[in-house]
């Protein structure tokens, strides 16, 4: 076991030099004078020019400066954000938790319903449930979740008023964030109405964002159910006289749940690129909107670092998942 | 449709017609696959079609009708079927010469990431060692980023536009390809029949592109559908986010981007053109269904 971890560190570390020369380079590959790029001013003095080539350690040889730039990522350091000379790491966190906090609740949505669904579906294979069951996955699999989220926003925000438009918290509610989870904040502010307030701010996001891992899971848990079902130690369980329930419970779900848990982990990636999306629609103060602004305003060095920061998260979860599936099944320690 | 004396056909002879006979008869079986099919085509005959389809020319601005409402709300005129938009263009002239644009996409796109990959796929795989080690660290890299972020990178990089936009979202794509060759190039190689091809003599590239490469083409046509509507929505996406298509083209994501502050006002001009994209990237995906279900039962969605 302990080997296998090893071994899959070790696979880290190329992709960590991969994701760092990426967005290390993205300054020097944008149009333009990197220096009037990072210090944000046009047609400057040639003196100003060097003083800045210096500030920013250009002058040095490249690969002395991709160097100092991991030093300093690796410390914790990716520079200040060109528009409010906030530093990029203390923006990232600040700003992380909003998107954890809405992606957790999505994932919790996609996965209940989605291995719901796909053993239900498997268990009435072929009939009119299933086709239901399938046909409306496939329908969220293709949905362009932007155009989704406006159309909620139509129905259940401006025509029915159930949920607020945007936004985390109902503006009236102020509290200083401890832990920045609105959820828990809340909570432990023990302001009247501000817990419903978070919740139902909570909930079209939540929705838009589970559509795509919903479909992708319903489908996955499925053909893993069917899979394991044609199986012989299902047969030898139905044959003991199990009733159908608790083979499909315990002696197929359990073996249906390998490939699924690793669609799961894959959907991580999916998940913060949707972010980008459903947090631009209804102004969830989260990283995915946090990039899209900082594009907006050209603030390159806050792109660069969130880029390397995302890219990490993505990276590490996908070490975790790997791990927890050797964890599940023995059959991948061993090979 | 069905051509009955194909279906047929594969029990008695076996040649290349017969394969496609026995294809037609697993994929005509899904009835999903047929309906994505013929949506498929209906939305290639009008993007084919849309100036002699479309009632109107899709920038031509009617400015006593803006925010005109379609045909079944009160108010709405023949004139304008599906209504207009803010600047009182008809949206159903736009909505058909959007299909060009998407149909475009997708196959540009697709192309050219099945192209690169494949062939960064067949060296990988075909020469292993220190080339193999580089190209699918590269691939690990492109795939460590969540698709979207990098393709917004990548046109922030080359800026905004539809090209620009096509080619972020086809290097975002493109180690999908890549690692599929590779496997199935892997697979392939110690076989017999492409030892023999080496014994007479036909070089790395002959054995490549002819011998193996023929081999292990379910599996890349299955993911190059799945691609197709990816790289459709990723590019009404990056239109949504002002990245894409730049107005007044009549893209989908674009339009969405355009029709946004008047979402409560005029939802028509909201709803209509997503769902343009929900059928067209659905219509291709029952077709994925159906060519995996087809081409390779045992194929799992990867």
């Amino acid at each position: 076991m302990l080997r296998f971890i090893l071994n899959r560190l070790a696979l880290v570390i190329p992709t960590f030099v991969g994701i760092s020369i990426l967005s290390f380079g993205f300054i020097r590959l944008l149009p333009g004078d990197p220096v009037e790029v990072l210090a944000g001013e046009r047609s400057m003095a040639p003196a100003r020019r060097e003083q800045l080539l210096h500030v920013f350690g250009l002058d040095r040889p490249i690969w002395e400066q991709y160097l100092s730039y991991v030093w300093r990522a690796l410390h914790g350091d990716l520079g200040v954000s060109l528009t409010n000379q906030h530093p990029i790491t203390q923006q990232f966190f600040q700003l992380f938790p909003a998107t954890v906090e809405l992606s957790l609740c999505a994932m919790i949505i996609a996965i209940v319903l989605g291995v719901l669904f796909g053993m239900l579906a498997a268990a009435k294979r072929d009939t009119w449930v299933d086709q239901v069951t399938m046909g409306t996955a496939l329908v969220g699999y293709s949905m362009p979740i932007f155009w989704w989220g406006l159309l909620l926003i139509i129905v259940f925000a401006a025509g029915l008023h159930w949920f607020p438009v945007q936004g985390r918290m109902d503006l009236a509610i102020f509290f200083k964030p401890i832990t920045g989870f609105m959820l828990i904040d809340s909570l432990l502010s023990g302001q009247k109405g501000a817990f419903q307030s978070a919740v139902s701010h909570l909930v079209l996001p939540s929705i838009v964002l589970a559509t795509i891992p919903l479909a992708v899971i319903a489908r996955q848990t499925r053909s893993a159910m069917l899979e394991v079902l044609g199986e012989d130690y299902v047969r030898t369980a139905r044959a003991k006289g199990l009733t159908e329930s608790r083979v499909t419970a315990l002696h197929a779900f359990r073996n249906a749940l390998i490939p699924v848990v690793t669609t799961i982990g894959l959907q991580v990636g999916t998940l913060l690129a949707g972010a980008v999306l459903t947090e631009t629609i209804f102004s969830w103060p989260g990283i995915g909107k946090w990039m899209i602004d900082s594009i907006g305003h050209r603030d390159y060095t806050a792109v660069q670092g969130g880029l390397l920061l995302i890219a990490v998260v993505v990276m590490v979860v996908n070490l975790i998942v790997d791990v927890l599936y050797a964890v599940i099944n023995p059959r991948i320690r061993v090979h | 449709m069905a051509d009955t004396s194909t279906e047929i056909a594969p029990i008695v002879s076996t040649g290349r017609a017969a394969r496609l006979g026995e294809f037609w008869m697993y994929f005509s079986r899904n009835r999903g696959a047929l309906i994505g099919l013929v949506v498929f085509v209906l939305l290639v005959l009008i993007a084919l079609f849309a100036p002699v389809i479309a009632p109107h020319n899709p920038d031509d601005q009617f400015r006593d009708f803006l925010l005109a409402p379609p045909v079944w709300q009160q108010g709405g005129t023949w004139q304008f079927i599906f209504g207009t938009d803010n600047l009182g263009r008809d949206m159903l002239s736009r909505l058909i010469f959007g299909s060009r644009f998407s149909l475009l996409i997708g196959l540009i796109v697709v192309t050219t990431s099945l192209a690169s990959g494949v062939i960064l796929g067949l060296i990988a795989g075909y020469f292993r060692g220190i080339v193999d080690v580089v190209i699918m660290r590269i691939m690990d890299v492109i795939l460590a980023f969540p698709s979207l972020l990098l393709a917004l990178v990548l046109v922030a990089i080359l800026g905004p536009g539809l090209v620009n936009a096509m080619i972020a979202i086809a290097i975002v794509l493109q180690p999908h390809f890549a690692r599929l060759t590779r496997a199935a190039v892997m697979a392939e190689k110690p076989r017999e029949y492409v030892v023999s091809a080496r014994l007479a003599g036909a070089g790395p590239i002959r054995i490549m592109l002819l011998t193996i490469l023929p081999n292990c083409l379910a599996p890349l046509i299955v993911q190059a559908t799945l691609s197709f509507s990816n790289a459709i929505l990723e590019a009404a996406a990056l239109g949504f986010l002002g990245m894409g298509a730049q107005p007044p083209t009549p893209e989908w994501g674009t339009m969405l981007a355009e029709a946004r502050q008047f979402i409560l006002r005029a939802p028509w001009v909201v709803t209509l053109p997503g769902l343009c994209i929900l059928v067209t990237v659905l219509a291709i995906n029952l077709i994925g269904d159906g060519l995996r279900d087809a081409l390779d039962p045992k194929l799992k969605r990867s």
